[in-house]
């Protein structure tokens, strides 16, 4: 059970970054449909970057940059061009569809470096790993689950407590209110259009990298999508983010469970479960009637200052 | 020009601004000094509030100058102009809803040097200004600036920011809760916010457009009282408003604009009413407006029934709570009902109930007798029920603003030809007829409606329901944003249509506009009838002691 | 920040709202558009040290430079334009249909069933006309579902339609490697291959894909333009409490909306099991679910519109694939210039509504009185 649960934490972070970063994009007042084109893009880039160096840090890096590149296209067309968010963030899938099939074509069935490899082996933390059964799920994880613990407390702080995070929120939720007090409406919308772009490069760099250490074409295979259902899910709270996707982890592998827990249904039929699961959580979340867990007001409402 | 500037707030010095082909200014003037009430007045359209935007950062003139305390200032955004020390009331508040009162106020604060930055930046003579502007309340926005110190890091204190906001609410007599969320604050309490905001900020320049339009003659007093103690502290503030009594009532000197175009200042206390409305119309008129008598004709059928009877109708809202509260009265047949009430006190489920668009809790709407209430818009107009309706948003709700004339007033009888094809040539006549009856300008009437002017937009609509033939004509606000021009138009066909025997409720905003229309008023507070009172005999006064939740007692008391 | 406003101030140029523009000068900015696109893919091919006047000369031999070339584009046009059709239904409504690629495979899916289990002496026509009446219920299923949430609950339609894709190809794959198998096919995981009597005849050597879907372009037109229900989508999709006001069932008008775009997407799925794969399988819908959204979105959501585009985007799809065999260039370009043509048309939309425009001459002036304002100080 407790191998199910380790597991599942390692399926979920992928996710929850992925969820992050919309989350902050969609807090700031965009809707980015890209995310499943961010992820890949970042996840071919993180890559290439990871086989091309032997430097997990590089790869890193130049995941987050690549899906905060995807970011900046989305922020150029749909922030200073104005143009329809849905639509611009449905290419940007496809765009990146196609720059990770174009570049990730000849790469194939080729392996992570064992260096690169090295870096993401579980590492235990003194003490927190020694808790019964929590230490083992959570905390005798590779650094980069560590580093998902570390965003979803850093992004919390960020949005409650600090000025930064309190004018970002209030782009999201009255544009004219936050530009009428003099915040720089455009600048918070790329920084965090490009961060949340970011965020999701990393989410996609986990699956090429860690999660199957080999290059896979559909190595993203909707969990982009999903995690625009989780951000809805979680009713744009970060610490909700964080308990969903790893809810979503934990149905994404329950069918290897099932099998060997001698259960016999069909592999493909399992593959639906995580699918079908996104859809109750779509069906159920439209159901809120808090104030504070409706999406922000003014996402993906464009926004021009001499509009009359 | 510039021996002036010493003592002046604001120097606008030809300004000019136009969206797309629309002029909104051009070559205003506009001078504001500080510690004194400046009133910009004019119609609807005049671009007062285009003027002000400008100065508030929103908006950047095409042509011309702005000096703040004689210096020459460029703003790019509203950040430049709250940095100079200006702070502008929208008349839409801008305001996050999901937040405290607290997290509005911290909202892009900033270090802060603007008040002493406006002051060096205008040499001595400003600081001689402020000094003389009386003692204690000079020093007043530099206490500000550096009680802010410490709000202004990384990390929000907002311990600290509540613990300023009462003691500015302490100073200036406000009434704020610092941790109520702005979706449970009533309009007053809204606009409170938004004076305090400016106040945290140090502003000195204070800017408030159409601050009265919300608020009952109550609130209005009171929101004067501040008004006068921010002038007495020295400074400078401008109203801008279109209604005449208020700019006698408050102001030091006024500036009309008209068309874009401003027509001269004055000083409020040498200036005659007559006078400054032929400043802001342009030439004298008459502004009383007809109320005409209703006579039904002589072969009407006898009846006891009212044309529409509302029987304790209640309906509740998304938050479980009582938008309407057991409403009930009655509209007869040339009657033009009244409809008073603070900014969401029902008026809105009130008409939508009785369009068949909101679902009713509880009660009954009784059409010439019969019970309409549950039925379906597309249900009343099968029946055969003629109630026309001129919703409050008109580009939301009555038309589709993408689409043309001919498409628009197909709206609502598009289904009235059998099969599943569209015909069109029937509403192109009637967009004809309508055009022309009312005087629609239009390029064409395959313009879309959005490109039309407001007072164009309302015509349509109004042209549409009317040309229904309708029984009940309801209207929800049907000349906010039109000129005087356009609104007295409005009044004429309500009145025409009252003389045809048709039952108007009229939804209003201004309280002098329904004492002098209106046949009997309705007033709401919270959704609940507080009193039902005949136009003919009532004040503004008990209207605004109704719209605030008092009974009727006594004098305008109505029977029927 | 405050030294880039205070530079952007001084300025001479500022961001204006335009009037509406003559549908000419419509046109010809989209064509810039389009052209800049070009360039700029030029520009992404030669970052790849690729020469983009070789590419984009290969792609056009390769869409058209014969007549069998000709005719594969054909049939590649044709799905690519009726699914547009039923995802210009949808947007017409506002309803973010991106469902088209599970609507196709459930179409087929239903196709299938008809093809295998319909008696081999079937006539042809019968044969095919219950296909197609069971690809465009199934499609049409497949996007009622979420249309009945949205319609009842207000679910968001965006991520449920997506969702639906997955579900549809994974349910297909199970039947391909499981119970649908086929025991005949040598060790292969394929579904038995379709009888004479369902396949789809030929006409000028290209399966009468076309004709159908030149025949739903004008239907298409006719209905959203035209028919009372093709009114009140438009409605629906620009304004909700106008549809309330008018009196229209919206909850009607959605259903009715999706089921003829999922019923179309359907069509798809038949056509292309029926006349290409002659048999059902997952990789059924091969991305023409999602390159509609492009298509339909560039046609700015007319159908006639979207016959042209559907055949320049055919072209780029073919050429694309000869392209591979050719330069050994992958046909993955294809998609990122589509993306990149989309990213340009969309962004384009905006030199519609606003315009640079120039300050007028008296801020000139203005400086002029500000230096008079320093002399005074």
């Amino acid at each position: 059970m407790i191998a199910f649960f380790a597991a599942a934490v390692i399926a979920a972070t992928p996710l929850l970054f992925a969820t992050l970063g919309e989350l902050l994009t969609e807090k700031s007042g965009s809707l980015n449909l890209g995310v499943e084109g961010m992820m890949l893009i970042g996840a071919v880039i993180g890559f290439v970057t990871g086989y091309s160096t032997g430097s997990a840090v590089l790869a890193l890096i130049g995941a987050f940059v690549a899906g905060a590149a995807g970011g900046l296209i989305f922020a150029v067309v749909t922030v200073t061009l104005r143009a329809n968010q849905v639509v611009t963030g449905l290419t940007l899938t496809i765009f990146g569809g196609g720059v990770a099939r174009f570049l990730g074509d000849d790469l194939i069935g080729l392996s992570v470096p064992l260096s690169v490899q090295a870096v993401f082996k579980p590492v235990a933390i003194p003490l927190l790993s020694a808790i019964p059964a929590l230490g083992p799920i959570f905390f005798k994880q590779d650094i980069f689950v560590y580093l998902g613990y570390l965003c979803v407390v850093l992004v919390a702080i960020y949005l409650y407590r600090t000025r930064t995070g309190l004018n970002m929120r209030a782009v999201g939720e009255n544009t004219a209110a936050a530009d009428a007090a003099g915040i720089p409406v455009t600048l918070h919308k790329y920084v965090h259009i490009c961060l949340g772009g970011g965020l999701c490069g990393l989410g996609g760099a986990y699956l090429a990298l860690v999660t199957v250490p080999m290059w896979q074409a559909d190595v993203v295979n909707g969990r982009g999508w999903i995690a625009v259902a989780l951000v809805i899910f979680a009713s744009w709270n970060p610490i909700k983010a964080f308990l969903g996707s790893y809810l979503f982890g934990g149905l994404s592998i329950l069918g290897l469970r099932l099998q060997s827990a001698g259960i016999h249904i069909s592999q493909y039929l399992v593959d639906l479960f995580p699918y079908l699961a996104c859809i109750v959580i779509v069906v159920i979340s439209t159901h809120k009637n808090r104030k504070e867990d409706l999406p922000p007001a003014n996402l993906s409402v464009p926004y021009f200052r001499e509009e009359r | 020009m510039s021996e002036h500037g010493a003592d002046c707030a604001i120097e606008m010095r030809g300004i000019s601004k136009s969206f797309g082909s629309v002029v909104a200014n051009e070559r205003v003037d506009l001078e504001v000094r500080d510690g004194e009430i400046h009133a910009l007045l004019g119609e609807n359209g005049a671009g007062k509030s285009t003027l002000m935007n400008m100065l508030a950062g929103i908006y950047r003139p095409d042509t011309g100058t702005i000096r703040i305390r004689g210096e020459e200032v460029h703003f790019a955004t509203p950040a430049d102009s709250i940095k100079r020390g200006i702070g502008m009331i929208h008349q839409h508040f801008k305001l996050v809803e999901v937040m405290t009162a607290t997290d509005n106020i911290a909202l892009g604060m900033r270090a802060q040097k603007p008040a002493s930055g406006a002051r060096s930046s205008a040499g001595a003579d400003t600081d001689a200004t402020t000094a003389g502007a009386g003692a204690g309340a000079g020093d007043a926005p530099a206490a500000t600036a550096d009680d802010n110190a410490g709000l202004t890091g990384p990390f929000l204190n907002r311990a600290k920011l509540a613990e300023r906001i009462r003691a500015v609410s302490d100073r200036y007599g406000l009434d704020i809760d610092p941790n109520k969320k702005i979706y449970e604050m009533s309009v007053g309490e809204k606009q409170t916010l938004e004076i305090m905001k400016v106040l945290m900020r140090g502003a000195r320049i204070l800017i408030m457009d159409e601050p009265t339009a919300v608020l009952t003659p109550q609130e209005i007093k009171r929101l004067f009282a501040i008004v006068r103690s921010m002038r007495d502290d020295g400074c400078a503030v401008v109203i801008i408003t279109h209604k005449l009594n208020e700019v006698m009532e408050v102001s030091d000197r006024v500036t009309v604009l008209r068309r874009g175009v401003s027509v001269g200042t004055v000083e409020t206390r040498g200036v005659a009413l007559p006078t400054l409305i032929e400043m802001v119309v342009g030439r004298s008129v008459d502004l009383s407006i007809q109320r005409p008598s209703y006579t039904p004709p002589p072969d009407a059928p006898e009846t006891s029934e009212p044309l529409l009877r509302l029987d304790a109708v209640s309906v509740t809202d998304k938050d479980k709570k009582a938008a309407l509260d057991g409403v009930s009265f009655d509209l007869a047949a040339g009657e033009i009902l009244g409809v008073a009430g603070v900014a969401g006190s029902g008026q809105k489920e009130l008409c939508e109930v009785i369009a068949g668009l909101t679902r009713a809790s509880g009660g009954r709407i009784f059409f010439e007798g019969d019970n309409i209430l549950g039925k379906t818009p597309r249900d009343i107009m099968r029946l055969g029920i003629r109630i026309g309706f001129i919703p409050e948003d008109r580009l939301g709700m009555g038309l589709v603003a993408s689409m043309d004339l001919v498409e628009n007033l197909m709206l609502k009888d598009y289904r009235k030809y059998a099969g599943p094809l569209l015909r069109r040539a029937p509403s192109v006549e009637k967009a004809e007829r309508i055009v022309e009856r009312l005087d629609i300008l239009t390029p064409s009437i395959h313009t879309p409606v959005s490109q039309l002017s407001g007072g164009n937009i309302q015509k349509v609509l109004l042209g549409r329901e009317i040309d229904s033939d309708p029984r009940v004509l309801i209207t929800a606000y049907p000349v906010r944003g039109l000129d005087i021009g356009a609104s007295y138009r409005i009044y004429d066909l309500l009145n025409e249509q009252k003389m045809a025997g048709v039952g108007i409720v009229f939804i209003g905003e201004d309280l002098d506009v329904l004492l002098e229309l209106c046949d009997r008023i309705v007033v709401l507070c919270g959704g609940a009838v507080t009193g039902i009172v005949d136009a003919r005999r009532v004040g503004k006064e008990e209207l605004g002691f109704l719209m605030t939740g008092g009974q009727t007692e006594g004098t305008g008391r109505d029977a029927a | 920040m405050s030294a880039l406003s205070s530079l952007t101030s001084r300025l001479p140029f500022a961001l204006v709202k335009r009037p509406t523009m003559s549908t000419r000068a419509q046109v010809l900015a989209r064509i810039a558009a389009v052209v800049l696109s070009i360039v700029f893919a030029s520009l992404v091919l030669l970052l790849f040290s690729l020469n983009p006047i070789q590419v984009f000369a290969t792609i056009i031999k390769g869409s058209l430079g014969t007549k069998m070339r000709i005719q594969q584009t054909v049939v590649k046009a044709i799905p690519l334009t009726i699914t547009s059709l039923g995802i210009l239904v949808a947007f017409k409504m506002k309803f973010w249909n991106i469902g088209g690629e599970g609507q196709i495979v459930m179409g087929a899916l239903g196709a299938t069933v008809v093809a295998l289990h319909f008696p081999e002496t079937l006539p042809a026509p019968v044969m095919l006309v219950s296909m197609a009446a069971a690809a465009m219920i199934c499609g049409g299923i497949w996007a009622l579902i979420p249309a009945a949430f949205k319609a009842r609950y207000g679910t968001n339609e965006t991520i449920f339609t997506l969702m639906m894709n997955y579900l549809a190809i994974k349910f297909v794959t199970y039947l391909q490697y499981g119970p649908w198998r086929d025991p005949n096919s040598a060790g292969f995981p394929k579904i038995p291959p379709y009888p004479d009597n369902a396949v789809l005849p030929r006409l000028f050597g290209v399966h009468i894909g076309w004709v159908i879907a030149l025949v739903l372009v004008a239907a298409v037109w006719l209905f959203l333009n035209h028919t009372k229900k093709g009114f009140e989508i438009s409605v629906v999709g620009e304004s909700l409490p106008t549809a309330r006001y008018a009196g229209m069932n919206i909850s009607r008008v959605i259903l009715v909306a999706m089921a003829v775009s999922g019923g179309l997407c359907g069509l798809v799925g038949m056509i292309q099991t029926s006349a290409i794969e002659k048999t059902l399988t997952y990789g059924i819908g091969g991305g023409y679910g999602f390159t509609a959204i492009i298509t339909a979105w560039l046609s700015r959501l007319n159908a006639i519109v979207v016959l042209f585009v559907c055949i320049a985007f055919a072209m780029l799809l073919q050429g694309a694939a000869f392209l591979q065999l050719q330069l050994q260039v992958p046909a993955s370009v294809a998609e990122i210039v589509q993306g990149a043509i989309l990213f340009f048309v969309l962004g384009s939309e905006f030199f519609l509504n606003y315009r640079i425009g120039r300050r007028r001459a008296a801020a000139a002036g203005g400086d002029g009185i500000g230096t008079n304002a320093e002399v005074d100080a």
